[in-house]
């Protein structure tokens, strides 16, 4: 090829606009990162002094590590609740047909697309009601029921994908439908459930809007953040954000690599032309 | 191949779970807009009060409507920033593509309060903008409307929203066969009307989704007012979270929850009436 | 090896008769370090069919994207009608192509399908229904011009791809197997409606297909890949009587490879010889099995080599037999006119001049 021809010019363009564009997502959290190193708080540039020191005030504070703990039990909890539910969910998508299917698969997909606050002060209305209690078990109740569509979505892409001849030649040979989930069905869906499993537990650990209404006395994570907050920003919350953001964005990664392992992306298949 | 049982088994639970966790809840969200608060204690008392009162409070017209002009706002931009990002790494990022959309899920699945504190620390009076900016002498002294402003909301959540309005949008894209955009520069038409004709046209579905997706979320949004918005960018969630709060009106918060439900319901049943339309399948 | 003959590719691939239309010089193409074309040079005369033959991997789609436009050379260049084509993008060649998956826009209708190439390069208003309407009498497709191009069938949509590329009046129509996605019996007919279309049009078609039969039904010259690389250019009927290599042999038609040791202008191979005016060596020959006749059914010439085979296999096949002859040293496949179970041994012939000497 010789010369710029205005196909490259534009392409340049659009690289560098995307550059730009990933700039501004990125910025404000090198921002955050960096200014948890700084002596002299959040604010004024350049941060001058660098220090460990709020990181230091962060591991020694009691109140941030029990709401850790309160954030991974309502996790572990989600993840176990909306993974049980999501998958016999997908398997009904996937394989039953019964009245109201389709409302059922809008309503389950319904606390992904509703803003927090709707879902969040329903069920909050709901446990008055019943006389629940507001704590971690509220929460929990809230999360595993929001996330289920997470887990619904990945389990069913992942049934989609799934050779259905195998089950068939599973009971060919003699085996029964539930020696059938245990042995195929389920090993088949590995990857999809650890995929959402992680998705669920990465969500949860950082849901706050529906988490809002229906804590109790213990917080979780994000809302002692924003309890703090209330008092006044210390590079302190800059520290426990950062750790927030490396753990997320491992995970994030983890369940990238997985994800693309076992339902493939567009983009791949796409790459693959003969 | 699967017996009644095995139906039966896989449908129920989830069904029932559904109903009694969801299903209810919002039927009970429902149920309170209907009703009324007397002397302190909730009262259920049917009538459309409520309702009335909505239509007639400019305040809370008032509030609405600022709410939507800042969901529209965030719309805008987020597709601004990112349809070319989606086009450019469907159509000319080559192998790289895969890296980079990892880095944009990145910041989609990381946490909502980071991001939004991360942006009320570098947009305060002492924060890090004006701290750069007379750092780099180009102002003397703080600039205060950067934050506790409708642009600082509008900023943050463009900033949450532009990877929600990306993803869509790039499957949308990558779903179009190269051989379609081959056989148009074939057929005599260049970049330009290949991308109105043919690109643009195919990713209306994506780009329809996402921004129904950012435009719905910023209407019921309630953390950006109060942690980067101040008292002039009060949106309509936040009069609903006081409601339940301090101004305890169940009934009242009940019924603009309601209203923003059947906002939402509505949006998406027309935008997947469109999406169908435009599907070309 | 050398060659008996001086390399028929170069001699064939000029185009005889009129202007070449397209000269392909020295094109060669690498993706990473695969090399992919290897120094290819072809000429194709203007208004004739002409085919790209090859297995895949040959190379022969990677040359039709060069052609089209969607692919740059690594080295050597295309000229049309003398004037260099890979420097220009897509949309400047005055060239079309119908795509393998036929590549219909499919939020525009059949009409609007076939229209948009008048209308992206600025065809006045008033001539385009005109011109799409007998664009889609030429694939008898009048009917359909407000369907939905996702509603028709695999034929249906092939002959509106057909229709979208030729309206624009192309100097050269590129397919790329626009018949692999057919079954048997619409191949048939498509192809025969394929080269009627064309000899009516008069427009040069660069046809590319991997299915040998095909390319011999259709083409007016039949241009060979291997491996990147041409193996021979020439009519279907010059490449099956006289394949220049042992591949060409083999690809195109059923033959029989014979190695044969050359002394004395004579080749051997097991129990047959045959006279050969070629240096003494190794050489490898090819002889269709059609060649291969009865003793019996009829008198031999004179020249007729003669050799006594038992038949090991008779395979049937409505008009004639196939059998599997056993003879010293090697087995030969022949085909004779049905005529009833044979067993045993008996006398078969070839005419000498059935034998090709082949390059390997």
């Amino acid at each position: 090829m010789s010369g710029a021809t205005p196909a490259t010019n534009r392409s340049r363009f659009l690289g560098i606009y995307a550059a730009a564009v990933f700039a501004f997502l990125y910025l404000p959290i090198i921002v955050l990162i960096l200014y948890s190193f700084n002596r002299d708080g959040v604010g004024g540039f350049p941060p001058k002094h660098l220090t460990l020191n709020w990181y230091q005030l962060l591991f020694s504070d009691g109140a941030i590590w029990d709401s850790v703990v309160n954030s991974l039990l309502v996790a572990g909890g989600a993840v176990l609740l909306s993974l049980t539910l999501g998958l016999l969910a997908a398997l009904a998508l996937d394989r039953a047909d019964f009245p109201g299917k389709a409302i059922f698969r809008r309503l389950v997909l319904l606390p992904l697309i509703l803003p927090g606050i709707i879902t969040g002060l329903s069920l909050l209305m709901f446990a008055v009601f019943s006389g629940l209690r507001l704590n971690l078990l509220t929460v929990f109740l809230g999360h595993g029921t929001a996330l289920i569509s997470v887990a619904t979505t990945e389990l069913f892409a992942g049934l989609q994908k799934m050779d259905r001849a195998q089950e068939e030649a599973s009971l060919d040979l003699g085996a029964t439908p539930w020696q059938t989930f245990w042995r195929i069905t389920l090993p088949n869906l590995k990857l999809s459930l650890i995929a959402a499993g992680l998705l669920i537990f990465t969500l949860s650990m950082d849901e706050i809007a529906v988490t809002f209404f229906l804590i109790g006395r213990d917080n979780t994570l994000p809302l002692e953040i924003w309890a703090r907050l209330r008092r006044g920003i210390t590079p302190e919350i800059n520290a426990i954000s950062t750790l927030i953001f490396g753990v997320s964005v491992i995970l994030i990664l983890i369940w990238y690599q997985i994800r693309t392992r076992s339902v493939g992306t567009e983009a791949q298949e796409l790459l693959e032309r003969p | 191949m699967y017996s009644r049982a095995y139906k039966s088994i896989v449908s129920l639970p989830p069904i029932l779970w559904v109903g009694l966790f969801l299903l209810l809840p919002y039927a009970l969200m429902f149920a309170h807009s209907f009703w009324m608060v007397r002397n302190g204690m909730i009262v259920h008392d049917w009538s459309l009060r409520n309702y009335a009162t909505l239509l007639q409070n400019r305040v809370y017209l008032e509030v609405l409507f600022r709410t939507m002009r800042i969901a529209a706002g965030v719309t805008l931009l987020s597709l601004l920033l990112g349809y070319p990002l989606a086009y450019y790494m469907s159509l000319h990022a080559g192998v790289r593509k895969d890296l980079l959309y990892q880095l944009v899920i990145v910041p989609l699945w990381v946490s909502y309060l980071v991001r939004g504190y991360a942006w009320k620390t570098i947009l305060g009076s002492e924060g890090v903008l004006n701290g750069f900016l007379q750092y780099a002498h180009i102002t003397h002294e703080p600039v205060s409307f950067f934050l506790y402003s409708p642009f600082a909301v509008i900023l943050m959540l463009t900033h949450i929203y532009t990877p929600f309005v990306f993803l869509p949008l790039y499957a949308s894209l990558e779903h179009i066969p190269r051989s379609l955009v081959e056989a148009s520069q074939d057929l005599g038409a260049g970049s330009r009307a290949t991308f109105l004709r043919i690109i643009l046209p195919l990713s209306l579905p994506g780009l329809l989704a996402g921004a129904t997706f950012a435009f719905v979320l910023t209407l019921g949004d309630f953390l950006a007012p109060l942690l980067v918005g101040g008292p002039s960018s009060i949106m309509i969630a936040n009069i609903v979270q006081s409601l339940f709060g301090t101004a305890f009106d169940w009934p009242l918060g009940a019924a603009i929850s309601v209203c923003i439900l059947l906002l939402t319901i509505s949006l998406l049943f027309l935008t997947e009436r469109l999406e169908k339309r435009w599907a070309f399948r | 090896m050398t060659p008996a003959n001086p390399s028929p590719t170069a001699a064939k691939a000029e185009a005889s008769g009129p202007e070449a239309l397209l000269e392909v010089r020295g094109v060669s193409k690498r993706f990473g370090n695969r090399e992919v074309l290897r120094s290819v040079s072809l000429e194709i005369a203007s208004g004739e069919f002409i085919t790209l033959l090859g297995e895949s991997g040959s190379g022969k789609t990677t040359l039709l994207r060069l052609i089209a436009g969607f692919e740059q050379p690594s080295g050597g260049e295309i000229r049309m009608s003398g004037e260099r084509l890979d420097t220009l993008p897509p949309y400047k060649r005055r060239v079309n192509t119908v795509f393998q998956n036929y590549a219909l826009f499919p939020h525009l209708s059949v009409a609007e399908n076939v229209s948009y190439g008048l209308q992206v390069t600025g065809a006045t208003k008033a001539e385009i229904p005109g011109r799409v309407a007998e664009a889609l009498r030429m694939v008898k497709m009048e009917e359909y011009a407000t369907s939905r191009t996702t509603k028709l069938s695999g034929g249906q949509q092939q002959r509106v791809a057909l229709a979208r590329a030729l309206v624009n009046r192309p100097k050269l129509l590129l397919l790329d197997e626009p018949l692999s996605a057919l079954d048997a019996n619409l191949r048939k007919q498509m192809q025969t409606e394929l080269k009627s279309l064309q000899r009516e049009l008069g427009i040069t078609f660069l046809f590319v297909t991997h299915d040998q039969e095909e390319a011999m039904a259709l083409s007016d010259r039949i241009a060979l890949l291997k491996d990147g690389a041409l193996e021979q250019v020439a009519s279907p009927r010059e490449i099956y009587a006289h394949p220049a290599t042992a591949y060409a042999a083999q690809f195109i038609g059923q033959t029989n490879l014979l190695q044969a040791e050359i002394r004395g202008g004579v080749a051997r191979c097991g129990q047959l010889q045959w006279p050969a005016a070629l240096p003494d060596g190794g050489a490898a020959f090819s002889l269709r099995p059609e060649a291969i006749r009865l003793s019996r059914d009829g008198a031999p010439g004179p020249d007729a080599i003669r050799f006594g085979a038992a038949v090991q296999q008779q395979i049937f096949s409505g008009s004639n037999e196939q059998l599997e002859l056993k003879l010293l040293g090697v087995s030969l496949r022949a085909r004779i006119p049905a005529r009833g179970l044979l067993a045993g041994e008996h006398e078969f012939w070839f005419s000498p001049t059935d034998a090709v000497a082949v390059r390997e």
